[in-house]
């Protein structure tokens, strides 16, 4: 049997399923923001955007756009009943003051004691684009990452030992979500938490530069 | 009485001076659109700009970089493709990247009266590096300092002649913070309203924060 890898809102989707009742939930830029298309309706979890909105809510029909009303993406969206507004200020003293119960982030690489790297390719890049990742990365409850396993470019693993880009933040990913696996992050390392079906053992620690672990 | 409306835009921005420290309100919406322009007509130079992101290729961020009317762009995210980027690249525009929350942080110790805080964000990360940092209750944190503006460039929803201010939805992001760390902040807003007919539980910004409204309808 072969494996078949999830595509980027195959990701999203395994990430909804492990979000429960009542929790306040940060979405980064990239994979994360398909995360609460497939949060059922039923299931009452808020959704916080770092420009300011808590309760947000899916995007609106192109006939109902309220052009003062985007999410951290500048992407038009929806407030869902019981919604409200804050200052940036304040956004952030929700961002970085431990009030999200998770934050799920893109990212370049994770290493096995949690480093992420999500901002830039290389120290001296010339443009940087932090925007509000750091504070999300040091202040959530919870970081989980959403990013393809490997890269596209040389298949290189981004599942590392030690990140090799500058990092964003030291020793705090949860968890990682990739296209073929849930990874937690364990005193010793990478704990392997649930695999695509048809997956092996060797072949996804042949995917990883770090040692993976399983339970 | 106390009247904070002014006429025009001119008006709204008579005496910013070049050196000027300029902070721009705005994350996808609730930008000052038409105070940038103005201040693209007004020409004061050598501005040191504070804005969340560097923008686009067009729009009111990269119109005002494209006249090099800005020495030095404070934000949190610059896209390599944009005119911040490319004016960068070409070492005609002075970058200091800082988070976001920092960001905002900084603008709100500025309008507090706080002189300096730590913050764990960026304290790991080469943001970091030749800065202070030091250990608080076992975590790494870095020294950051207020961000203070001689002028803040702010949109609202509604004003009264007080200069107390409603923004709409997302469009408040940065504004509340911006206007209170300003020596002199500018507000352009959608509606003006009588004194009073803001109830005093819904107002964003109040204002003793704002010191001159321009009325620029949609």
């Amino acid at each position: 049997m072969t494996f078949r890898p999830l595509d980027r809102a195959g990701i999203a989707a395994r990430i909804a399923r492990d979000i429960p009742e009542g929790w306040f939930v940060n979405l980064g830029i990239g994979i994360p923001t398909g995360v609460s298309d497939h949060v059922p309706n039923d299931r009452e979890v808020i959704f916080h955007s770092e420009n300011g909105v808590i309760g947000a809510g899916p995007a609106p029909d192109p006939d109902k756009i309220d052009p003062y009303l985007v999410n951290a993406g500048t992407q038009h969206i929806t407030l869902r009943t019981g919604g409200s507004f804050v200052h940036h200020a304040d956004s952030f003293v929700i961002a970085r003051g431990g009030h999200l119960d998770l934050c799920v982030l893109g990212a370049f690489e994770v290493a096995e004691n949690g480093d992420i790297a999500n901002w830039a390719r290389a120290p001296d890049e010339a443009v940087k684009q932090v925007g509000g990742a750091m504070d999300l990365a040091i202040g959530a409850k919870r970081l989980w990452v959403a990013m393809e396993h490997t890269t596209k470019g040389n298949g290189g693993s981004r599942i590392r030992q030690v990140c090799s880009y500058p990092l964003t933040a030291k020793g705090v990913v949860t968890r990682v979500y990739t296209d073929l696996a849930v990874l937690g992050i364990a005193p010793n390392g990478f704990l392997v938490l649930d695999m695509v079906d048809g997956m092996t053992p060797a072949e996804l620690q042949d995917r990883s530069e770090a040692k993976l672990h399983w339970q | 009485m106390i009247d904070k409306f002014v006429p025009d835009v001119p008006a709204a921005l008579a005496g910013i001076a070049d050196g000027a420290v300029i902070l721009m309100a705005g994350f996808g919406n609730g930008i000052p659109e038409t105070l940038v322009k103005g201040l693209v007509a007004q020409g004061a130079r050598n501005l040191t700009l504070v804005a969340n992101s560097g923008g686009r290729d067009t729009g009111p961020t990269a119109d005002i970089l494209a006249t090099g009317q800005v020495d030095k762009l404070i934000c949190s995210f610059v896209r390599p493709d944009s005119t911040a980027g490319r004016l960068f690249a070409a070492g005609k525009l002075e970058l200091e990247i800082v988070p976001q929350g920092t960001l905002a942080e900084r603008l709100r110790a500025a309008g507090a009266g706080i002189q300096a805080f730590y913050t764990p964000t960026g304290a790991d990360t080469l943001l970091a590096e030749g800065r202070e940092t030091r250990v608080i209750n076992g975590r790494n944190c870095l020294l950051e300092f207020p961000l203070r503006g001689d002028v803040a460039l702010i949109d609202a929803w509604e004003a009264d002649r007080w200069g107390n201010l409603t923004h709409r939805a997302s469009a408040r992001n940065f504004n509340p913070v911006m206007a209170m760390a300003a020596a002199l902040t500018v507000v352009q807003t959608r509606h003006i309203v009588p004194l009073g007919d803001i109830p005093p539980a819904n107002v964003h910004t109040p204002g003793v924060f704002v010191h001159r409204v321009v009325h620029v309808p949609e």
